[in-house]
C-alpha cells in the first residue's frame, strides 16, 4: 500500500468503543518528509488515530502500514511486528509522561542502551547533542517533576528521537505552550523535517498548522472530512466541521 | 462518670475476695500431660493426674476445696508471684533460683535425668560424653536444660531446645535428633508412646518436684509443707505415686529425708546480684539477636522475591496463574503463621526433614510473600498507564517495561508498607521458638526464667529489638524522602 513515497498509509481504518464508533472508516497517507497537521475538535478521533498507528490501541477494521509494517484489525500486534514497527514511529504525548524515577538524561538514554544496545558513553553523548539542539541541555540532571511544561516536552522530542524513528507522532503539542513558545516548537519540527523526518502532529491551533505544516487533515466525528495544503485549506474552508473548528478559540 | 468508676471498683473488689478461704487456687499445664496433670480422657471437663490428686489432698489438708488455674509451663513462676494463684505445680522443679524468687515448698518427688535414645544407639549412646558433637534436645527453663547448657561446654553436645517434650522424642525418632535429655517420668512416658526408642538407667542428673507460691506467702507455704509430710508419712502420697505407675525405689529414702525434715526449714537464701547474673546472660542474648537478624533478614529477602514473583504473576500471568496465586495469598494470609511453621518442620517431617532454621526461613519468608505480593500488586497497578505507554512506543519489552519502568516506580510505592511489614516480621520471627530455633525472645524467657526476673531481661531484650528495627526504620525514611522527591 506505501506506493508513492508514503512512509505512512491509514486504509479505512474504523474503532469502536462499546457501541460508539470513534473511527468510521479514516483514509490518510502521509509522505516522507512532511509535516501533516491532523485538526479537528475534541472528541473527533485525532489522537485514537495516533494510538493506533502507535500501536497502543487495537482497532476494528482496516489497515495501517507504517514504511512496509502492516497493522490489522484485531488484537494489538504480536511482539515481532510491534518490535518492527516501534523502529519506524515514535511519540510524543500530550502529558509527555517521563518516567518519574528518572532524571531528563537517564529519560533519554533508556531506549538507546536497553532496545538498541548503544554504549552507555555513546547514547549520552548523542542524547546531550539531541538536547542541546532542542534548548534543555542544561536540564540534564533534573527529574521530570522540576520541569515546566515546555522543557519537559522538548525532552520528550529528545527521548523520542533518540530511537530516530522516521517518523514521529506528535499528540496535541502546542497544548502546554504559550502562543510565544509555539512558534519556537514550530521552528523545531521544521528543523526535524528538513533532517528527513516526518511528522504528524494533531493540533486545534490553525495558526500553528498554517505557520508551520505542509498538509491539514481534518477529522470530524471519526472521519476525514477535508484534507490538502495548510494554508489552502485553512484559507478557505469547504466543510462546515472545518469553519466551526476556525471558530472555535485557539486555546 | 464516677459512677460507673465505682461499679468498676466493686467488680475489682469482688474479684479480688476470690482470693479467699474457701478456695485454694493451684495453677499448674494442663498440657503438660499424664501423669502430671491432663485432661479427663472419660470427661476432658475434669483434670486428673499425680500432681492433680496431690494438689487435691494439699487443698484438704488445708480445708480448702482446690480450685485449677491453667497456665503456661515456663510462666508459672511469674504467675504465681503476681497472684493468679496460691500455689502452683505440675513437674515444677527444685532450683536455686525458684529458692530465691518464690517461697517454695518442700520437695514432694525425685526425679532423675535420664537420656532417651534409639534403641539402636542404646550401645553407642550411654552418657553425655558419648555424645559429642550430637544433637540432644530438652525443654527450655528445666534443669535438664541448664545440664545440657553446661554439657555443650563440658562435652561437647549440640542443645536444641523445645517448648514442649513430646515433640523432642519424636524427631529422635526421626533422627532430627540423637538424644533427649528429660525427667525420668516424661521419658517413660514417650516410650510408651513412641516406638523404636531406648531410655538409659543411670541418672544424669537428680531433680525435686516442688510447689511455688508468691515470696510474701511463707505462712500458707509452711502450712503446705506440713500437710505434705503428714501425706508422706501416711502413704497418701505414695499411694498416688503407685496409682500413676510413677512410684521407685528412689522414693522410700527420698521420703525420708525429707519427711523427717524438721517442720521449719529455711533455706537461707543466698543474695545474688542480679546484675552481675545479667552481665553474664549478655552474649547469650547477643548471639540470640544475631540468630533474629540474620533470620529476618533472609526471610524478607525471601518474602521480597517471592512476594515480587506473585505480585508479577497475578498481574500478568494468565487465568490459570492468577488462581493459583491468588489460592496461595489467601491461604496463607488466612492461616496463622504459627500452624504453617508446625507443618513445615513436624508435619512435612516425614516427607522432608528440614532443619529447623530452614524451617524457620521458609515459614515465616513464605508467610510474609503473601502480604508483600498484596503491596507489590497494589502498587503496580498504581503506576500510571502512561508511562507503560511511553516505554513501549520506546520499543521496551513487556520484560523491559516491568524491570526499568514499571518495577522501580511501584517499588518507591511499596516502601513504607515494606517497611512496616519488616519490623513486624522482625518480631513476628520470635514464633520460630516453637520448633527450637533460640532467637531473642526466647533466650531473654529463658533469661528471665533463670533468674527469676523479667526486669532486667525485658529491658536488654526490647533494648536489642529497638537497635535492630530503629535503624531500619531510619534507612526507610531516608529513602523515602529522596524517592518522594522523585515522584511527586
Amino acid at each position: 500500500m506505501s506506493g508513492n513515497g508514503a512512509i505512512l498509509t491509514v486504509d479505512a481504518l474504523r474503532l469502536l468503543r462499546g457501541t460508539r464508533e470513534v473511527l468510521r472508516g479514516v483514509s490518510l497517507s502521509v509522505r516522507r518528509g512532511e509535516l501533516v497537521a491532523l485538526m479537528g475538535l475534541s472528541g473527533g478521533g485525532k489522537t485514537t488515530v495516533l494510538r493506533s498507528v502507535a500501536a497502543l490501541e487495537p482497532f476494528d477494521a482496516g489497515t495501517i502500514d507504517v514504511d512496509g509494517v502492516v497493522l490489522r484489525a484485531g488484537p494489538l500486534p504480536p511482539r515481532i511486528v510491534a518490535k518492527e514497527l516501534r523502529k519506524r514511529v515514535g511519540m510524543v504525548f500530550q502529558l509527555h509522561y517521563l518516567f518519574e524515577h528518572l532524571t531528563v538524561l537517564q529519560n533519554v538514554v533508556l531506549a538507546p542502551v536497553h532496545v538498541a544496545h548503544v554504549a552507555l558513553a555513546d547514547a549520552q553523548k548523542r542524547a546531550m547533542e539531541l538536547l542541546e539542539a532542542l534548548g534543555v541541555a542544561h536540564r540534564v540532571n533534573a527529574l521530570p517533576r522540576e520541569l515546566s511544561g515546555g522543557e519537559a516536552q522538548r525532552v520528550a522530542i529528545a527521548r523520542a528521537m533518540a530511537m530516530e524513528p522516521p517518523l514521529l507522532l506528535m499528540d496535541e503539542p502546542t497544548a502546554s505552550l504559550d502562543p510565544a513558545r509555539r512558534g519556537e516548537l514550530g521552528e523545531t519540527l521544521v528543523e526535524l523535517t528538513k533532517g528527513g523526518r516526518t511528522l504528524v502532529v494533531t493540533t486545534h491551533d490553525d495558526d500553528f498548522a498554517r505557520a508551520f505544516a505542509n498538509r491539514v487533515v481534518i477529522l470530524a466525528d471519526g472521519e476525514v472530512v477535508e484534507e490538502g495544503d495548510a494554508r489552502a485549506v485553512l484559507s478557505n474552508p469547504q466543510h462546515p466541521a472545518t469553519r466551526r473548528l476556525l471558530q472555535a478559540p485557539a486555546s | 462518670m464516677s459512677r460507673s468508676l465505682a461499679v468498676l471498683l466493686a467488680i475489682f473488689a469482688a474479684l479480688a475476695a476470690r482470693a479467699d478461704d474457701a478456695v485454694l487456687r493451684w495453677g499448674g499445664d494442663a498440657e503438660g500431660g499424664a501423669p502430671f496433670v491432663e485432661a479427663d480422657p472419660g470427661d476432658p471437663s475434669k483434670l486428673r493426674g499425680f500432681d492433680v490428686e496431690v494438689a487435691n489432698e494439699i487443698a484438704k489438708g488445708l480445708g480448702k476445696r482446690p480450685e485449677f488455674v491453667q497456665v503456661a509451663f515456663q510462666e508459672i513462676d511469674q504467675s504465681v508471684q503476681r497472684g493468679d494463684f496460691e500455689i502452683g505445680m505440675s513437674g515444677v522443679e527444685d532450683t536455686p533460683a525458684r529458692r530465691r524468687e518464690l517461697s517454695a515448698t518442700i520437695p514432694y518427688f525425685e526425679f532423675h535425668e535420664v537420656l532417651t535414645v534409639r534403641d539402636a544407639d542404646r550401645n553407642r549412646f550411654r552418657t553425655l560424653a558419648d555424645l559429642r558433637g550430637h544433637r540432644v534436645g530438652t525443654l527450655t527453663g528445666t534443669i535438664a536444660y541448664e545440664r545440657l547448657l553446661a554439657a555443650q561446654a563440658k562435652e561437647g553436645v549440640v542443645l536444641v531446645a523445645y517448648d514442649d517434650d513430646v515433640h523432642p522424642y519424636s524427631d529422635v525418632h526421626e533422627g532430627r535428633l540423637d538424644a533427649v535429655l528429660l525427667d525420668n517420668i516424661i521419658a517413660a512416658r514417650a516410650m510408651r508412646r513412641t516406638p523404636g526408642l531406648y531410655t538409659q538407667s543411670a541418672p544424669v542428673a537428680t531433680g525435686h518436684y516442688i510447689g511455688v507460691l508468691a515470696k510474701s506467702n511463707t505462712a500458707l507455704r509452711d502450712r503446705v509443707n506440713e500437710v505434705l509430710r503428714a501425706r508422706m508419712r501416711d502413704g497418701t502420697l505414695e499411694r498416688i505415686y503407685r496409682k500413676w505407675g510413677i512410684w521407685d525405689d528412689y522414693q522410700p529414702a527420698f521420703f525420708a529425708g525429707v519427711g523427717a525434715a524438721a517442720p521449719t526449714r529455711e533455706e537461707a537464701a543466698p543474695t545474688v546480684d542480679k546484675t552481675k547474673i545479667a552481665l553474664a546472660y549478655i552474649p547469650a542474648l547477643l548471639k540470640a539477636s544475631v540468630i533474629t537478624i540474620v533470620l529476618s533478614c533472609a526471610a524478607m529477602a525471601l518474602a521480597i522475591f517471592v512476594g515480587v514473583m506473585i505480585a508479577s504473576g497475578r498481574v500478568y500471568g494468565n487465568a490459570l496463574v492468577r488462581a493459583v496465586l491468588t489460592a496461595y495469598v489467601e491461604v496463607v494470609r488466612g492461616t496463622p503463621v504459627l500452624l504453617q511453621l508446625f507443618v513445615l518442620y513436624y508435619g512435612l517431617s516425614a516427607v522432608i526433614r528440614l532443619p529447623a532454621f530452614v524451617a524457620a526461613l521458609l515459614g515465616l519468608g513464605l508467610n510474609y510473600a503473601a502480604y508483600e505480593s498484596e503491596i507489590y500488586r497494589g502498587a503496580l497497578e498504581a503506576v500510571g498507564r502512561g508511562q507503560l505507554e511511553a516505554a513501549r512506543t520506546l520499543g521496551l519489552t513487556e520484560m523491559q517495561v516491568l524491570r526499568l519502568v514499571r518495577g522501580p516506580q511501584a517499588f518507591r510505592l511499596a516502601l513504607p508498607p515494606m517497611t512496616n511489614d519488616f519490623v513486624a516480621l522482625l518480631k513476628d520471627s520470635s514464633l520460630v521458638s516453637v520448633i527450637t530455633v533460640i532467637e531473642l525472645t526466647k533466650q531473654t524467657q529463658i533469661f528471665a526464667a533463670n533468674i527469676g526476673s523479667w526486669v532486667i531481661p525485658g529491658v536488654l531484650c526490647a533494648a536489642l529489638y529497638l537497635a535492630m528495627s530503629l535503624p531500619l526504620s531510619r534507612l526507610a525514611g531516608v529513602l523515602e524522602t529522596r524517592w518522594r522527591a522523585a515522584t511527586e
